[in-house]
C-alpha cells in the first residue's frame, strides 16, 4: 500500500473520484481490526466483525473527516474510530440479553478478614486498614449515593457492564453516566478524607490484589 | 448487608483515583491517536495528557479500545 500523508488522504477521499482511497482504506481498516481483535474475539466471528466494522467506519470517517486535526497520523485517527465501532457492537452482542436489574448485590454475610485480604502479601496493619477503609465504603455506597448511583456502580464494577450499555439501559449517554459516577467517587472520596483518609495511602495500602 | 470484598476494593480503588477534574468516554478517545502514538513512540504520554490516562485508568471500555489499538499499530508498524 502507498504511504500516503495526511493530507494526501484528505484530498483523495475528498475528491470526486475517491473510490481508489475507499477501497485503500478499507483494506487498511481490515488489517487495522484484524490485529485489534484476534485475541478479543471469537474466531468464528471475527471475519463478519471486521468486515462489517471496515465498512461502518469507512461511513463514519467519510462523515467525521472535517473533526481530524492532523495531530495524528490519518491511518491512526481511522484505526481508531473502526476499533471502538467494532468493540461496541461487540460489547453490544455480548450484553444484549442482560438487564441491569439482573446485576444486583449479593449479600455475602462475609466478614472482611478471610482469603480475600490474606492472600495478599500485607501486614496485620495493612490489613485493619483496608478493613476500616472497605467498611467505611460500604457504608457510604449504602447511605451517600442515590439508589441510581449504586445501581450503576454495582452494574458495572461488580457485574462488567460496560457503561455505554448501562447508559443505553438507563435511555442516557456514556459521558453522562460517566458524570454521574463521578459524582459519586467524588462525594465518597470527600467523605473519606473528612474521616481522615487520604487517597495516596489508601492507594498504596490496596496497590496489592 | 454486606457487599462482596472484591466489589468493594474496586471501589476503593476508584475513590482513591478520583481527581476533581476528569474527562469523560469521548473527551479521552477524541485524545486516543495521540496518545497512542506517543505511547508506541516510547514518549511520556501520560505526563504529557494525564487527564487521558487518568481516563483510561477509570474506564475499562476506552482502556479496552486503548489496548486494541495499540495492538493494531504496533502491528501495522511491524508489517
Amino acid at each position: 500500500m502507498p504511504e500516503y500523508s495526511n493530507q494526501e488522504w484528505l484530498e483523495a477521499l475528498r475528491s470526486a473520484d475517491h473510490n481508489e482511497a475507499l477501497a485503500e482504506l478499507r483494506e487498511y481498516l481490515k488489517r487495522s481490526l484484524r490485529y485489534a481483535l484476534s485475541s478479543r474475539v471469537d474466531p468464528n466471528r471475527l471475519d463478519a466483525l471486521i468486515e462489517d466494522s471496515a465498512q461502518d467506519a469507512l461511513l463514519r470517517i467519510l462523515d467525521k473527516m472535517d473533526t481530524f486535526r492532523g495531530e495524528s497520523r490519518f491511518t491512526t485517527w481511522a484505526s481508531k474510530v473502526a476499533i471502538r465501532l467494532a468493540l461496541t457492537e461487540l460489547r453490544r452482542k455480548r450484553w444484549e440479553n442482560v438487564a441491569l436489574e439482573d446485576l444486583v448485590p449479593e449479600d455475602t454475610g462475609i466478614d472482611y478478614t478471610p482469603a480475600v485480604l490474606t492472600d495478599t502479601e500485607t501486614s496485620p496493619e495493612q490489613q485493619t486498614y483496608q478493613r476500616e477503609v472497605m467498611s467505611l465504603v460500604e457504608r457510604l455506597i449504602m447511605t451517600e449515593l442515590t439508589p441510581r448511583q449504586r445501581q450503576v456502580m454495582i452494574a458495572i464494577l461488580k457485574g462488567g457492564m460496560p457503561i455505554g450499555e448501562a447508559a443505553e439501559r438507563l435511555g442516557t449517554n456514556p459521558n453522562a453516566l460517566y458524570k454521574m459516577l463521578h459524582d459519586a467517587r467524588q462525594r465518597m472520596k470527600n467523605s473519606l478524607e473528612e474521616e481522615g483518609y487520604s487517597a495516596d495511602e489508601i492507594l498504596e495500602a490496596f496497590s496489592k490484589g | 448487608m454486606r457487599l462482596e470484598p472484591q466489589f468493594l476494593k474496586q471501589v476503593v480503588k476508584g475513590i482513591a483515583l478520583t481527581h476533581s477534574e476528569e474527562w469523560n468516554c469521548d473527551e479521552c478517545f477524541d485524545q486516543l491517536d495521540c496518545f497512542a502514538e506517543m505511547v508506541l513512540a516510547g514518549k511520556p504520554a501520560a505526563e504529557a495528557m494525564p487527564l487521558v490516562q487518568d481516563h483510561l485508568d477509570l474506564c475499562g471500555p476506552c482502556r479496552e479500545e486503548f489496548e486494541a489499538l495499540l495492538d493494531a499499530l504496533q502491528q501495522l508498524n511491524a508489517e
